[in-house]
């Protein structure tokens, strides 16, 4: 939800550029180029907001949408302050931010996908927090989930504070895993496989037990990182994706695939998954809790028994592991609040509200607030509970998941690594390579990607290492 | 030609400098920059550290074709152009005789109408045939249904997606060559048609002995624009499906877009982007030579 | 009668997609996914332009658009036009040489060039705002081409009675030049609006600042939050395509001279 304020730049600039041409064009040249540059200006200006005291604040999707009432909150607490929230679109919003940084076009404040946070860190885009922690008396490393805290910490420095969380978890049909004879949410993958084939019997033709999108990254990378080797070697400058445990894990998540458990589609091609989750199509679907109320609109099965339609039922429950619950870890996922450094935040008043600001939305009523308007699960542990969160049945696995979770490699080329992890998978997903050849060929993309970091590395090295030439 | 004062010797070069200067600035100095970049290693850590940039020679484009991606994006792009060029094309020719026969009322309607999907925005009707092309509700499946054919998964389905974006180009694009083929057609001398009339020509041998010569060269430089064309294919992908599924719809300009903007490996992007620009260039010197050697054997 | 058939058939194909875009932009939510297809909205509703309008600002992101377009347009009028008319008319040194350099230069994809734009955008401090999107873009060797293409035909005692009257260059462009040119002014006009209004991969990237979006850039990020709204995406696909269908209707005449003009060599 965009703010409606003026807006800068619709009135059309009268750079009409015959009124000043209309002379003896002889001696115009100087004064063309003057025109031409006094344009550039003027366009350039007209498309400048007005000054401060307002704060430019980035959020991604339905995010943009929710926060806004705190952004309000936030206003009526300092009167005169002017926060700008801009709601931007989720699918192209790492483009956007990476453009806005290196064409120094960066909001005060943003959200950040907190897998970016590497990158936007090698890009010295953000500003280190732990001077404002050392002395804030709002945000403490204590009271978040350690795995979603660290996500934040890049090289023993932090760059984001946690906003909200998400991991994965399994939503499934309870109604039909009942039918099907499943007695206990599943703990093992053994469990699991067992559980989607007894599944497959209950469905509708043309259904499949398991939906796993093929476009996205997550649901692959928990199950190759519930293996327990790293996915990166080499100080995370190589590619460690054929060590036997990586390679088990890969094959048996392809095999899903493989043995029609798991249909090989993109998620673009589930028109709705709520409404086909509802028909039976799919009986299990590893996402995030952001599909808890889209879920809900298409089969409110959470209303008071009375009030309760007759239809379809599900529920949700921590990650299968490959021996067991313990094993079965997820990612942290979720987002951070990040401030920008660089041109155009060199005002030390503006940077010291925008720290306020975030500091405004980490107390743990702005937590549970945004919680509740949001249905983002909080960062703070101690927000659960006022946002209502703790007593739901269908949110309670996921504190159970949140104090399982693995980091991953923290490197600012992660974002393409995971593409290609996509890629080897849907190779492998489709049969068009076997399982070692897309893996060894995944091997191969990522250590090429990681060549330059390789190379930086190196020079460091170099650089700190005294040699006898520097020694005159 | 009358004789000139000598002023407009400067005038003209006053009435061109904005022109050139903008085009010198905003497209001459980013190719020949752009060339530059593409035998650098500038990156993401460059952006932060100039230093960070190392020149590497011809390594980009020796990683581009050792590149199984790449290999990928230039395969689809040639499908897309190859196939869809031509489609285009005989679908404006067709077009194009409907709209120009003789017995036609309302000439100018009919011709509004097939060019209309030409001027719509590209993103907006990709994001239509997107709907239309669903597996289960979109329309062109329950219309194939209607006359038995079973479903098929058009985004989905690595086999089906490029067809689909080939069809969906060709809708689009159909309605402009049928203009340029209108123009043609209407400048085939009429006594022609008359002369193959009086030595009993069928309809069906006038129109391969008399308008297919005729438009000839119409047709050699619709195709090759339409193919140059084509072989900036971005928008549809990126607006039904983003490339996949399997690959099978990445484009090189997609691929570069991902590349230079999602992922900053501006060195490669830049190399890609020459990539394209020679595969364009030995399209429109292809086109040269054969225009040439027509028109030599025509005079000969 | 099979002629009839035909072209029937082809315009159904042509203009169905736009049909049903309208169709189901009236349509309730999810009335759009279900089997077998409706045609036609069973109830018809506004909320989609509504919820666009309220709650996704669509009218700002028109505006953008609108600006844009109208700013490209405004200014590429003036430069192309001078040059064209220039390249057609007026003798000066390497004139020939340079307008075949021009011609290749048509050859060469706009991609290209994209990349260091963007870099030199950032050292000019253009990045993210309107001139980003609108300087690069006013300059275009088609219009030039075109332009000069009419201009040929313009005869040349006309220009030298003007001359002899004593009138300068800019004046002679300015009386007697421009009013002859106006056919492929309108054509032209019409050409760098429709293109512009539609062009998408550079204000995608320049406009980094989603309050100055425009609005086919809006509508693909409103299909990364909304794919699921069919009906929602089609009511803003007829906002975005309205314009431009509006614009070519009304001055269809213009445009598809232009189009043939082009082609001809």
């Amino acid at each position: 939800m965009a703010r409606r304020g003026a807006v800068p730049g619709t009135a059309i600039p009268r750079c009409a550029p015959d009124d000043a041409c209309a002379r003896d064009a002889r001696r115009a040249g100087g004064r063309l180029r003057a025109v031409a540059r006094a344009a550039l200006v003027l366009l350039a200006a007209c498309a400048r907001p007005p000054a401060p005291p307002t704060l430019d604040f980035w959020a991604l999707g339905t995010e943009g949408e929710s926060v806004a009432p705190l952004v309000r909150d936030f206003e009526r607490a300092h009167p005169g302050v002017r926060v700008r929230l801009q709601a931007v679109a989720f699918s192209a919003a790492h483009e956007k931010l990476l453009t806005a940084v290196v064409g120094d076009a960066t909001p005060d404040v943003a959200q950040l996908g907190n897998t970016w946070i590497p990158e936007f860190a090698a890009l010295r885009a953000l500003e280190p927090l732990d001077p404002r922690l050392a002395r804030s008396a709002v945000v403490h490393r204590a009271d978040y989930f350690p795995g979603a805290w660290a996500t934040n910490v890049v090289d023993g420095r932090t760059f984001g504070i946690p906003w909200y969380v998400d991991t994965r978890l399994v939503f499934y049909r309870s109604d039909l895993m009942a039918r099907a004879g499943v007695a206990r949410a599943p703990e093992s993958w053994a469990e699991w496989t067992d559980a989607m084939r007894r599944l497959r019997r209950v469905q509708p033709a043309g259904g499949a037990p398991a939906l796993l999108p093929l476009n996205e990254f997550e649901p692959p990378l928990i199950i190759l990182s519930q293996s327990g080797a790293p996915l990166l070697r080499d100080h995370d400058t190589r590619g460690n994706f054929r060590d036997p445990r990586v390679r088990a894990a890969f094959a048996w998540y392809v095999g899903l695939f493989r043995d029609g458990l798991a249909p090989p589609v993109a998620s673009t091609q589930v028109s709705n998954v709520a409404q086909e989750f509802g028909a039976g199509r799919y009986a299990m679907y590893v996402t995030g809790p952001w599909n808890v109320g889209e879920f809900r609109r298409w089969m409110p099965d959470t209303l008071p028994p009375a009030r309760r339609p007759a239809g379809p039922r599900w529920a949700t429950m921590a990650m299968p592991g490959p021996t067991g619950a313990a094993s079965g870890t997820s990612l942290a996922g979720g987002s951070s609040l990040v401030l920008f450094r660089g041109p155009g935040h060199d005002d030390p008043a503006r940077r010291a509200l925008a720290w306020q600001f975030v500091e405004f939305l980490s107390t743990t009523a702005a937590q549970a607030r945004f919680a509740q308007l949001s249905s983002d699960l909080p960062a703070r542990a101690d927000a659960w509970a006022p946002a209502g969160f703790g007593a739901d049945p269908q949110l309670a696995p996921f504190l159970t998941q949140l104090r399982r979770l693995t980091p991953l490699p923290s490197v600012p080329e992660w974002e393409s690594i995971a593409t290609r992890v996509t890629h080897a998978v849907e190779r492998a997903a489709r049969g068009t390579m076997t399982v070692d050849a897309a893996l060894a060929a995944l091997d191969a993309e990522v250590d090429d990607i990681l060549e330059k970091r390789r190379w930086l590395l190196a020079r460091r090295a170099a650089a700190a290492a005294p040699t006898h030439l520097s020694a005159r | 030609m009358t004789a000139r004062p000598a002023a407009t010797g400067r005038a003209g070069w006053w009435f061109v400098a904005p022109a050139l200067a903008l085009l010198a600035v905003f497209f001459v100095l980013p190719v020949l920059a752009g060339l530059a970049l593409s035998v650098t290693d500038f990156d993401l850590y460059a952006v932060a550290d100039p230093g960070a940039t190392r020149l590497v020679g011809l390594r980009n484009y020796a990683r581009l074709f050792a590149d199984p991606a790449f290999r990928t994006a230039v395969r689809n792009t040639l499908y897309f152009a190859a196939v869809g060029g031509p489609l285009t094309v005989a679908a404006s020719l067709g077009a194009a005789l409907l709209v120009n026969a003789r017995l036609v009322r309302w000439k100018a309607f009919w011709r509004t109408v097939f060019f209309t999907p030409f001027v719509t925005t590209l993103v907006a009707v990709a994001i239509v045939w997107r709907y239309l092309y669903h597996p289960r509700y979109g329309l062109v499946n329950y219309a194939l249904g209607a006359v038995g054919v079973p479903p098929v998964d058009w985004l989905g389905d690595p086999r089906w997606a490029m067809p689909a974006i080939i069809l969906l180009a060709v809708w689009k694009n159909f309605g402009y060559n049928m203009l340029i083929f209108v123009a043609g057609l209407q400048a085939i001398p009429a006594e022609l048609y008359e002369a193959a009339a009086l030595d009993g020509a069928a309809p069906w041998q006038r129109f391969r002995h008399v308008t297919l010569p005729g438009l000839a060269p119409t047709t050699l430089f619709v195709v090759v624009v339409t193919m140059i064309g084509y072989f900036q294919l971005f928008a549809e992908p990126f607006a039904m499906t983003q490339g996949g599924p399997l690959e099978s719809t990445t484009s090189v300009v997609l691929l570069l877009y991902a590349e230079g903007f999602r992922f900053w490996r501006m060195g490669n992007a830049a190399a890609i982007a020459f990539v394209l620009f020679a595969l364009v260039v030995t399209l429109a010197l292809l086109q040269r030579v054969v225009q040439r050697s027509a028109r030599q054997r025509s005079a000969a | 009668m099979l002629l009839g058939a035909a072209l029937l058939a082809g315009g159904a194909a042509a203009v169905f997609p736009m049909v049903w875009m309208v169709a189901a932009s009236f349509m309730r939510t999810g009335e759009a996914s279900t089997y077998p297809p409706h045609l036609l909205p069973r109830a018809p509703t506004l909320e989609h332009y509504r919820a666009l309008f309220t709650r996704l600002d669509v009218g700002r992101y028109a505006l953008n658009s609108l600006l844009v377009a109208a700013l490209v347009t405004g200014l590429s009028l003036f430069v192309n036009a001078a040059a064209g008319y220039a390249f057609a008319k007026l003798r000066f040194r390497g004139r020939d040489r340079l307008f075949r350099l021009l011609g290749t230069a048509l050859v060469v994809p706009t991609q290209v060039a994209m990349l260091p734009l963007f870099l030199l955008l950032k050292a000019l401090h253009l990045v993210n705002t309107y001139a980003g999107v609108v300087v690069p873009a006013v300059a275009s060797i088609f219009c030039i081409f075109l332009v000069r293409q009419y201009a040929l035909s313009i005869p040349d005692d006309l220009l030298d009675a003007a001359r002899v009257d004593g009138a300068s260059e800019w004046r002679v462009f300015r009386s007697v030049v421009l009013p002859a040119l106006r056919p492929a002014l309108a054509t032209m006009s019409i050409w760098t609006f429709l293109a512009t209004w539609n062009d998408f991969l550079w204000p995608l990237i320049v406009l980094t600042d989603d309050r100055r979006s425009t609005l086919p850039v809006a509508l693909a990020g409103l299909l990364g939050e909304h794919a699921q709204d069919a009906e929602l995406m089609m009511a803003g696909s007829v906002l975005t395509v309205l314009p431009v269908l509006a614009v070519f209707l009304a001055l269809q005449r213009y445009y598809l001279e232009g189009v043939t003009a082009g082609s001809v060599k």
